[in-house]
């Protein structure tokens, strides 16, 4: 059986902390990150449960400033 | 195996479109115009229509679409974006010609416009951004706006006595002999991008076929303009929106081969 992981990597400065890759990332692998905001003012989000990931790609594909790159390894 | 070694591999399953830059976007949080432009190029690559695709984009938050996009794109008054389309297609029929357009923009001051673009059949495509309210201007009510809906000009709810009813373009849009494919969409999950991705794709290769004229509505929130979190505005749409706007395909000439919902 192949197991399946994946890593996320996040655009910190281009995302908005709009919160929809949390809510889409069926591992709740994704979290705003605390008391901190990026170089324009916003809240984003971070990948803090990253051994979870599974490379679905759900985050990347619902967030609208195409922040996220997700990447997925078989082996 | 951990993070850092995955990313070393490089083995990418997603990432943001090539064609779209890496100038940041104006949209607020979680505006679904984001989305939607990925879509579009994605499709675009997909379809290696990179050099020869012309997007018209009239007034509206999406007027600052060519900052974002790497293909031509040219700017049309506020809701004269089919005629410009037109003009464009007639003139260099090899290209792919669409037009990206909001309800205030396509369901109120280019009505005409896109109605007779529609029924005439210009090979193009109308990407129609549906969020019921004017997003630009501070959501002051439009067209599309929900029955009880309230926005910064309708403060007490949308009332059909006072304020008429909702329009339904696309489904007027699907009565007209020009019209190949109408369909209407939304990008809320993923399983409903990747419908209104397929969809997107449907339009663009009729638009190349000469076929007619396509019609893509994506049911869209506007997190600001309804005063509400993103993922609230999602589940808002949801359980509003829809009702009055129904998602599926109404209208596809080539009904055997294809389908969005399949
Ligand atoms: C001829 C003209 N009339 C009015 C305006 C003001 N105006 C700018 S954006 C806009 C509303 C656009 O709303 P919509 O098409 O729904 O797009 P959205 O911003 O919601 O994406 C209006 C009325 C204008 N720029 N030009």
């Amino acid at each position: 059986m192949s197991k399946i992981s994946g890593a996320v990597e996040i655009d910190t400065q281009r995302c908005k902390g709009c919160l929809l890759c949390v809510e889409a990332c069926p591992k709740n692998v994704l979290e705003p990150a605390k008391n901190k905001v990026n170089a324009r003012g916003y809240g984003y989000v971070l990948a803090v449960r990253e051994e979870e990931c599974i490379g679905c790609a759900s985050c990347g594909i619902v967030c609208p400033d195409g922040c996220i790159t997700v990447y997925r390894l078989k082996e | 195996m951990n993070r850092e070694e995955i990313i070393e591999r490089g083995e990418i399953v997603y990432r943001k479109p090539t064609l779209m830059n890496d100038q940041h976007m104006h949209y607020c949080p979680g505006c679904s115009h984001g989305v939607v432009h990925k879509l579009v190029v994605e499709v675009i690559e997909e379809m290696g229509l990179a050099e020869k695709s012309i997007g018209v984009c009239p007034v509206g938050c999406a007027v600052f679409l060519y900052n974002y996009l790497d293909i031509d794109v040219q700017e049309a008054a506020h809701g004269r974006a089919p005629a410009v389309a037109t003009a464009i297609k007639r003139l260099w029929p090899d290209r792919l010609v669409f037009t990206y357009q909001g309800d205030g923009d396509l369901a109120c001051i280019g009505t005409a416009e896109t109605i007779h673009a529609l029924n005439r059949g210009e090979s193009i495509t109308v990407i129609f951004i549906n969020n019921a309210i004017y997003g630009m201007t501070g959501g002051q009510m439009a067209p599309t706006t929900l029955e009880g809906m309230k926005t910064s000009t309708c403060p007490y709810g949308r009332t059909p006595e006072l304020h008429g009813f909702p329009l339904h373009i696309t489904e007027i849009a699907a009565t007209l002999q020009g019209t190949a494919y109408v369909t209407r969409q939304s990008v809320h999950t993923v399983a409903a991008i990747r419908k209104a991705k397929k969809a997107i794709r449907h339009a663009f290769e009729n638009s190349m076929q000469g076929k007619g004229s396509n019609l893509v509505e994506i049911v869209s929130t506007c997190s600001s303009g309804w005063k509400m979190s993103p993922v609230k505005a999602n589940q808002w749409m949801e359980e509003h929106m829809f009702a009055y706007y129904p998602l599926g395909d109404l209208k596809d000439v080539d009904q055997s081969v294809f389908h969005a919902d399949k």
